[in-house]
């Protein structure tokens, strides 16, 4: 049972926590302020900008000609997306197993998928540049979905474990007794029950795809470039349009921000590999 | 319950993610390890013979290859301080009772979903130019004269940035942490007269270390990888003042075509990394069992 807490301190932490998380959240939302001011206006000092009157849209319109954002951000989509659907393609199976089915090495098994992932991408650069080089996968989405894809995957076979292992297996054997067939009671208890956890997954994995900023700046020259390479395009000098990289930024992290809200919990969940509780 | 034949249903359904991983990291770990002993470098087609340690000790005596280790030390170690310090801070404050405490959450959150390419492009420009920034115009306000952030303060520039990356992330899973904490045994310790600071280092500290050691060891392996917010930023300079290791094998190997070095750069970047994730994962096993 929480005490009483007096109103005059939780005013105090009140001011206090939302003051620092103001600052932390201000470099977004000025990037949001500047992406409707004309160029003139952006490189204001900031109380000027926040007083000019002038709001426009103009920067969102020329930042689509400028460098054709709809191309990059379907590329974007389409990584996001296509990584983790061929994810699940492969890790629903193995968790499932895992989690339902455990033998001697399970443990072992996911052990060593996870220690994968600590691989640095740069240990592997070289090979993987020359052989996308030799099999002609350089710059094409076939080759980033699979290589996020075999990023992501330990990430998404251990959560998608963790989910399964908490649906009771005394339901399944129920629905066995009752006569349900393999087919129906994947169809019919174990679907439904393991639908939430599959969500989260793929929640995270979208984020963590839409992110991913070495493979997709390393691999790509324009065709396959997603949003994170189309930003990159902006740290030569012709970026300093403040207003144009500001409505660029806000249309490249608008997405997955608001997505990312949604998944507070299975970041914590997915990213420590269950090490935090 | 399981059956014979529901145990080699569950090896097939494993089967595909165990192969395709095993791929993903045996063939091109094997191809960096066997590059990385040759005299390879795309701008000289021919055949590439094998030459011994050459590139590791070439590699290893250039001095951008101290330099960068010095860098990626600072860059990992400053990052974590500042991020570990941040977020025991942040997690004590976000677990006090507050109005709006959802909403300032969120704000708190909210740079971890932020692309490093973003992020890192957005404190260049808008708050880190010397002219048009923010500090700039505060400086400038104030009567001082501004920073030129990454031309004085390259790498520290760069700390800075990363750090605002990655308090969210500390932030978060010490807050999970804290919030597991048993409010009885702190509410017995307050009755029995521990002053805050007490109960601060007795009791919750010990229950954060778990999580704290996470927070550092999942940190230290992402950030030996910080890639982007450097190649937007500086491009490793002024010089190599900001390149670390990763920026460094990608020199050698994209910009400058020397695979057999970039190979053996890389192979030194994994030796590095498993010496962290060795550690997590002992953690991370624990955690299984139990």
């Amino acid at each position: 049972m929480a005490r009483a807490v007096p109103n005059s301190r939780k005013a105090i932490n009140t001011a206090v926590a939302g003051t620092l998380g103001f600052i932390i959240f201000f470099p977004i939302l000025w990037i949001l302020i500047l992406s409707f001011k004309t160029e003139g206006d952006a490189i204001k000092a900031p109380l000027q900008v926040l007083f000019s009157t002038g709001w426009t849209t103009e920067s969102f319109g020329a930042v689509q000609e400028r460098s054709d954002y709809f191309k990059h951000f379907t590329n974007s989509v389409v990584l996001a997306l296509g990584s983790t659907i061929l994810g699940l393609l492969v890790a629903v199976p193995a968790a499932w197993a895992m989690a339902f089915v455990p033998a001697k090495h399970t443990k072992n098994v996911l052990m060593w998928m996870l220690s994968t992932k600590m691989l640095p991408p740069v240990g592997v650069l070289v090979p993987i540049y020359l052989i996308f080089r030799d099999v002609g996968l350089l710059d094409t989405r076939t080759g980033l979905v699979i290589v996020l894809m075999l990023m992501n995957l330990p990430i998404i076979v251990w959560m998608l474990y963790t989910y399964f292992r908490e649906i009771p297996g005394e339901i399944l054997e129920a629905a066995r007794m009752d006569g349900a067939s393999l087919r129906e009671e994947v169809i019919y208890v174990l679907t439904p029950m393991a639908i939430p956890g599959i969500a989260s997954t793929v929640l995270l994995n979208i984020i963590l795809a839409w992110n991913e900023a070495f493979w997709t700046l390393n691999l790509t020259a324009s065709n396959a470039a997603p949003l994170t390479a189309f930003i990159a395009s902006y740290s030569s000098p012709e970026g300093l349009f403040y207003a144009k990289l500001s409505a660029a930024s806000v249309m490249a992290i608008a997405p997955i921000l608001i997505m990312g809200w949604f998944s507070q919990k299975q970041l914590v969940r997915g990213l420590t590999f269950g090490a935090v509780k | 319950m399981a059956t014979k034949a529901s145990r080699s249903a569950a090896r097939l359904m494993i089967s595909p993610a165990v192969v395709l991983l095993l791929g993903w990291m045996l063939i091109p770990l094997c191809m960096t390890v066997y590059f990385s002993f040759l005299r390879f470098n795309l701008l000289n087609p021919g055949d590439n013979p094998f030459v011994g340690w050459e590139n590791y000790r070439w590699f290893v005596t250039d001095p951008s290859f101290s330099a960068a280790m010095i860098n990626t030390l600072v860059l990992v170690g400053g990052v974590l301080l500042i991020t570990t310090i941040g977020g025991i801070m942040f997690a004590l404050l976000l677990d006090q009772p507050m109005w709006g405490q959802g909403l300032i959450r969120i704000m708190v959150i909210a740079p971890f979903f932020v692309m490093p390419t973003v992020g890192a492009l957005v404190w260049k420009n808008m708050f880190m130019n010397p002219v048009n920034g923010i500090f700039g115009h505060i400086a400038q306000s104030l009567g001082a004269a501004p920073i030129d952030f990454f031309s004085s303060i390259p790498l520290l520039s760069i700390v800075l940035i990363v750090s605002w990356q990655w308090l969210p992330f500390a932030t978060l899973i010490l807050l999970t942490a804290f919030q597991s904490l048993d409010q009885e045994q702190l509410e017995a310790a307050e009755m029995d007269g521990a002053s805050w600071f007490n109960r601060f280092w007795y009791i919750m500290l010990p229950h954060l270390a778990r999580a704290i050691t996470v927070v550092i060891l999942i940190q230290t392996i992402f950030l030996l990888s910080i890639f982007a917010e450097i190649l937007v930023t500086t491009n490793g300079g002024p010089g190599v003042a900001t390149t670390n290791l990763t920026y460094l094998i990608y020199v050698s190997s994209l910009l400058q075509y020397d695979v057999g070095m970039g190979s053996a750069g890389g192979v030194i970047a994994i030796i590095l990394a498993n010496i962290v994730a060795i550690f997590l994962m002992r953690m991370i096993g624990k955690n299984l069992d139990a």
